[in-house]
């Protein structure tokens, strides 16, 4: 049999529904992958051997026992640590949640094990997935597999990183600001942010609650469809979940497979396509602005002028919430508790505790967002900030009502460099220029490979209007037909 | 002109409950007025007469019905503290023995 690392997670699936091969096998070929390269690459803060032999087992026991198979049962996929994983560590990449083993499984997680994928274990992510490279991790950074020099993206640097290495085929990641788009297209793999309120945020430590939304990662399209519909749907355990079923985006992956995008209206964002963007990245995506074209779509500019507004927007509204919803790593009822020695106070052990555990990039978020909801600035920052929120969907709304879709490039740059941007912290937010709107507005995003810049990959961002997840994946479908899927170098 | 002093982001470590050392204090002072010049630029935007959006989907309360479902037990709950005792959460002192001044 050819190298099961490197199939689809739809081959795989196919394979074991058919007994051409076993989840056991399929498990350790993906086991011995990690042992081989994650020394390197670091994808992995926690490897889950016996677990994810035991669920590969109960697979197989299931098909020896006639049983119907869900459409991703066997297949391994690799979650980023932000999601509570019952009795598997889970730390958000923080020294505060070290040795931390959650008693519950987020919702999630529950529907990855009830549809017989295997988990391999804990992927890194830059802390509390504030960040852009994965290099705020407190137990040190990933390296991306295209050039170990250089970042994997962020937040979700692990679960990219682990399907750019072939460590799994599936991935779970979270985007607050673009933590699953950016990281998929600097490793030239595909990541999907679906509609605010289409993935179950229970049992996702929380970063920023009206922003944060899980979704798939994959090294293609359609299994990041069959990975979506999987994970999504209504959860009454999250108050903010929609309760409407998943738009179907598999069936819309395969419509878009096709190659056929006739009739279908897509929309430059010309605020994204000025001088911002490196001239490589430009060039690819004009090539593939013209493969969709060839494939039928109406190609127009649309401007959204308050997107120029969105980066500061984001970077008081995410603090803003982060500073409250962190106030629960008090060192009291999980984590880390430092300086308790029976003499200090509460006040004393909490603020000795959270300095101790946190790193820099959570402690400045923590501090602007205390600063933004001061009585004094609270008006002048954090309230305006949604009122440009409102103003930036109002963009959207009005550019939905001329196109379908909204594309352009996913990031302004390829990988940069480690290091490159830890001094200056917002350099490192530059980043998150064109995936930010998309979580202010609430609407699904997916970042699709679109060419190589200097040997670099590149991604094309697909945005749709809210609960309209299957034009993004169509379009992303029909895109991938043109232009293919990218292989890094050997590692 | 800085937007904020290194007095100020003092201040806001201790309102974050955040034990900063003074190396800690002299980055961050740099490092947070750069952030909040950047941010700034929200306010150049015309926004007076425009409501504020805190959510992107509306928001009404949730109530489940008042059932007894399965939870987790006192010790799955207890399980990841750092202190506990007789099925409570134990903490360090709240209460100075002598009033503070």
């Amino acid at each position: 049999m050819s190298d099961l690392t490197r199939m689809t997670a739809t081959e795989i699936a196919s394979l074991v529904a058919g007994g051409e091969t076993s989840a056991v096998e399929v498990t350790q070929a993906h086991l011995d992958r990690i042992a081989a390269v994650d020394d390197r690459v670091h994808a992995f803060l926690h490897v889950d051997t016996d677990g994810a032999l035991a669920a590969a087992r109960a697979v197989d026991e299931r098909r020896a026992a006639g049983e119907e198979l869900g459409p991703l049962a066997g297949v391994p996929v690799a979650v980023k640590d932000v999601l509570a994983t019952r009795g598997v560590p889970t730390t958000v990449g923080s020294k505060i949640l070290e040795g931390w083993r959650p008693p519950y499984d987020a919702t999630i997680v529950q529907r990855l094990r009830e549809a017989g994928t295997v988990m391999l274990g804990k992927t890194n992510m830059d802390e509390f997935a504030m960040g852009s490279s994965t290099e705020y991790s407190a137990y040190g950074p990933t390296h991306n597999p295209w050039d170990l020099s250089r970042i994997p993206g962020g937040s979700g640097g692990g679960s990219a990183a682990a399907l750019a290495a072939y460590e799994a085929p599936l991935a779970i990641g979270s985007d607050t600001g673009g933590s699953i788009r950016q990281p998929g297209a600097v490793t030239g793999t595909v990541g999907a942010k679906p509609t605010y309120g289409g993935t179950s945020r229970y049992g996702l430590v929380a970063f920023s609650s009206s922003l944060d939304t899980p979704g798939p990662c994959a090294r293609n399209v359609l299994d990041a469809a069959l990975l979506h519909q999987v994970i999504g749907g209504h959860d009454p355990r999250d108050s903010t979940s929609i309760p409407q079923p998943v738009p179907d985006v598999v069936a819309a992956a395969k419509l878009g497979a096709t190659g056929d995008l006739t009739g279908v209206r897509l929309g430059i964002v010309s605020e994204f396509v000025g001088e911002g963007a490196e001239p490589g990245v430009m060039a690819a995506f004009r090539e593939s602005v013209d493969a969709l074209t060839k494939m039928g779509a109406e190609v127009v500019e649309v401007s959204c002028p308050t997107f120029a507004y969105a980066l500061p927007a984001y970077y008081l509204i995410a603090p803003s919430e982060c500073s409250s919803n962190l106030a629960r790593f008090d060192g009291v009822r999980f984590g880390l508790r430092v300086g308790d020695d029976g003499n200090r106070s509460l006040e004393e052990v909490m603020s000795l505790t959270r300095e101790a555990g946190f790193g820099p990039e959570v402690k400045r978020r923590i501090m602007i967002g205390t600063y933004a909801l001061s009585s004094g600035y609270y008006d002048a920052y954090y309230g305006q900030a949604q009122k440009v929120r409102t103003l930036i969907t109002r963009d959207f709304t009005a550019a939905f009502e001329r196109v379908d879709a909204l594309i352009s490039p996913t990031t302004p740059s390829v990988a940069f460099s480690m290091g490159a941007r830890t001094a200056d912290p917002y350099q490192m937010y530059l980043a998150d220029l064109y995936t930010i709107p998309t979580n202010l507005y609430g609407g699904p995003g997916i970042s699709v490979p679109c060419g190589l810049s200097e040997g670099l990959p590149v991604g094309l961002q697909v945005m749709a209007p809210t609960m309209a997840d299957d034009r993004m994946y169509r379009v992303a479908a029909a895109l991938e037909s043109a232009v293919g899927t990218f292989t890094p170098p050997a590692l | 002109m800085a937007a904020i002093s290194r007095e100020e982001v003092a201040h806001l470590a201790r309102l974050s409950r955040l034990a900063v050392t003074e190396e800690e204090l002299d980055m961050f002072a740099g490092q947070l007025d750069v952030i909040l010049q950047a941010v700034a630029q929200v306010g150049e935007v015309a926004a007076a007469d425009i409501p504020p959006t805190s959510h992107s989907v509306p928001l009404t309360n949730v109530f489940r019905e008042d059932v007894v479902t399965p939870c987790l037990t006192p010790e799955e709950a207890l399980s990841g503290a750092p202190d506990a005792e007789d099925q409570r959460f134990r903490v360090p002192r709240i209460l100075t023995e002598d009033v503070a001044s």
